[in-house]
């Protein structure tokens, strides 16, 4: 009985959503559109980094190299001849790229495997470091990439970028890839191979004892990692239309490392809710960055205080919930039950003792999973 | 003369200018239990992580069943019939009870990133087939009622065991348990030796484990090497080394005198 129920919950939430992205196109202006979309591409992205921060336990800071590999070879596959042409204006295209024109999605799962080649090649040597070490190289390589781009003109058009990227990251695209993205997560989690990345995780140690070739699971998340970088990466740059160097420096990284710790490291769900909300924040607060005239306060407009926010969130999320929303669970209905039943309970025995502690109200959402909150001395 | 299953020639471990591991010798024969013991420091643990290969030896060789396994990766190792535990528990403590014990089923399951990704059929009858054997080890030594219990949250006797039946689940020939009593009293231990006593005649395992406390070992070793300060003292059947001079020197004598 409890099952089917929840099952029909799971079935009216897939509805609710499908219908959004159905009616998106039609409903939304243009502006509500493209931040509904970019929550899609940052399901993506912080997806195939919680692969590896939170299910294998490997802290990389490397995402916006394997994007831009992503999303220049996507560009340079799908442009027409004369749009490169007309880009490529101080240093002619190489002649082999010239007059490649190759449909959308061919060309996105190239930019896929590139990316993930490039990835399995950075992995293989610097997968044997670990922790901060780890971090620290996987960024220095995520820089040396965009340093290449930004010098290899013929290639690339270097620091002037391209422009005029066709438009295919359209609505149904752009969500289909991400629901791609979470049954990938999904199955592959439910799998003996998640499990296997997940005992890496835990401790790679026993983890060899147990037969497993930790380095093997370790170049595979990886790979797989930058796989789903590339794409996103691609997707980003068909919604944005322009691509240069310079969109994919730490900053960007940043944001996704951001969501990944927010949403809970080690947490699908946690993931997909911290995407949506961070995408959707970072345009909402975009008013502090503005000059502002609100009662007795008046500033002169500073560009970047939003990401003060952030900071902010980010540095509360690490003092008192370390394990970020869904602290390393899944979401389920049975939890938002279990949630609402005891604030129902606090909320009857505040009501006795006249205290009225209130405030039970929140999102259920983001407490569904207290009862499940492991320790946070992990 | 049983098959000699783990052998040791000269094996010696240096870390910079300190000698762990000074010229061990050891012969291990078919279904033998065999203790591994000495003081605090003497050097125990650095050989187990040589014969498991987390380390490589500085110099001398490991043979398993007569193949030179010498500075074989720990994976390849264990793929070879050779399953350890960890003196300090190390379970993954974010999976649960059940799960931490088909990590250990992994090398029988082993299936490829894309056939368990898409759950092939293939993958499907070896994972179901896994889940099985899992959930009858549980229940072999009484762990299955907690099989969906995180694995961290079970007693500390109960984690002990579980490194056990997790190393049991790559299916080994050769068992190396690094201190499987410590933390125990001394009714806990002898129920544990017991449990290790069974394990072997029933899953016709040869045993090495270590232990520093003498009396444990006593009842259920049938050979004990003495380690100290990296060099092997004394090795013989428990009554022999219990009178030899030079094991009571080293160990016995401070802990008999700690104790009296």
């Amino acid at each position: 009985m409890k099952i089917k129920r929840n099952q029909l919950y799971t079935v009216v939430a897939l509805c609710v959503i499908v219908l959004l992205i159905v009616l998106a196109d039609h409903v939304f202006d243009s502006f509500i559109l493209r931040v509904f979309n970019l929550c899609a591409i940052y399901i993506i992205l912080a997806l195939s980094l919680n692969l590896l921060n939170g299910f294998t336990g490997l802290f990389s800071l490397g995402h916006a190299g394997f994007m831009a590999v992503g999303a220049y070879v996507s560009a340079l596959l799908t442009m027409s001849p004369q749009l490169k042409e007309m880009n490529y204006f101080l240093t002619p295209i190489v002649p082999v790229l010239k007059n490649v024109t190759l449909p959308f999605f061919p060309a996105l799962l190239i930019a896929g495997l590139v990316s993930a080649l490039v990835g399995l090649l950075i992995g293989a040597p610097i997968l044997r470091l670990k922790d901060d070490y780890l971090a620290i190289a996987t960024l220095g390589f995520s820089e040396i990439i965009r340093v290449l781009i930004t010098n290899a003109q013929p290639i690339t058009n270097g620091a002037q970028g391209l422009k005029g990227l066709p438009r295919f990251s359209t609505t149904y695209t752009v969500w289909a890839v991400a629901g791609a993205m979470v049954l990938f997560m999904v199955l592959l989690m439910r799998s003996s191979y998640g499990r296997t990345m997940k005992a890496v995780r835990d401790d790679d140690l026993a983890a060899e004892a147990m037969g497993i070739n930790v380095f093997k699971v370790k170049v595979t998340a990886f790979t797989a990692s930058s796989f789903w970088a590339g794409v996103g990466g691609a997707l980003l740059g068909h919604m944005i239309t322009t691509i240069d160097p310079k969109m994919f420096t730490f900053s960007l990284t940043f944001n996704i490392v951001l969501i990944v710790v927010l949403g809970g490291t080690g947490s699908i769900t946690g993931s997909v809710l911290a995407a949506i909300l961070v995408t959707v924040l970072m345009e909402a607060l975009r008013f502090l960055d503005e000059p502002m005239n609100f009662l007795f306060i008046h500033t002169a407009g500073t560009p970047g205080l939003r990401m003060v926010v952030f900071s902010i969130l980010l540095m509360l999320v690490v003092i008192f919930r370390q394990k970020g929303i869904m602290g390393g669970k899944e979401f389920s209905w049975d939890s938002v039950a279990a949630f609402r039943a005891r604030h129902a309970r606090r909320a009857r025995s505040g009501a006795r003792d006249d205290a009225g502690d209130g405030g039970n109200s929140g999102n259920s959402k983001v407490g569904g999973n207290a009862n499940g909150e492991g320790g946070p001395h992990a | 003369m049983p098959e000699t299953m783990l052998s040791t020639q000269g094996l010696t471990m240096r870390f910079g200018g300190l000698t762990a591991v000074s010229d061990f010798n050891i012969a291990i024969g078919k279904n033998e239990i065999v203790g591994l013991i000495g003081p605090n420091g003497a050097g125990k643990t650095t050989a187990f992580n040589v014969v498991t290969g987390m380390y490589r030896p500085s110099s001398g060789k490991v043979f398993y069943r007569g193949a030179d396994i010498t500075g074989c990766k720990p994976h390849v190792i264990t793929e070879k019939g050779i399953a350890r535990t960890f003196q300090n528990i190390r379970l993954f403590r974010n999976l649960t009870v059940l799960e931490n014990v088909l990590v250990g089923c992994t090398l029988s399951i082993s299936s490829g990133f894309f056939s368990s990704l898409l759950h092939l059929p293939v993958y499907r009858k070896k994972e179901a087939a896994a889940h099985e054997f899992a959930l009858a080890l549980l229940d072999k030594v009484g762990l299955a009622d907690a099989a969906g219990k995180e694995a961290t949250s079970l007693p500390y006797g109960q984690q002990r065991r579980l490194e056990i039946v997790r190393a049991l689940a790559t299916h080994p020939a050769l068992l190396l348990l690094d201190e499987p009593a410590a933390g125990m009293n001394p009714q806990e231990s002898l129920e544990l030796m017991s449990f290790i006593h069974t394990l072997r005649d029933e899953f016709d395992l040869t045993i090495l484990l270590i232990e520093h406390h003498m009396q444990v070992v006593m009842g259920v070793c049938d050979h004990l090497y003495v380690l100290d300060y990296g060099i092997t003292i004394a090795h013989g059947d428990p009554a022999s080394i219990q009178k030899d001079p030079k094991v009571i020197e080293a160990y016995l004598g401070v802990d008999d005198a700690g104790n009296k």
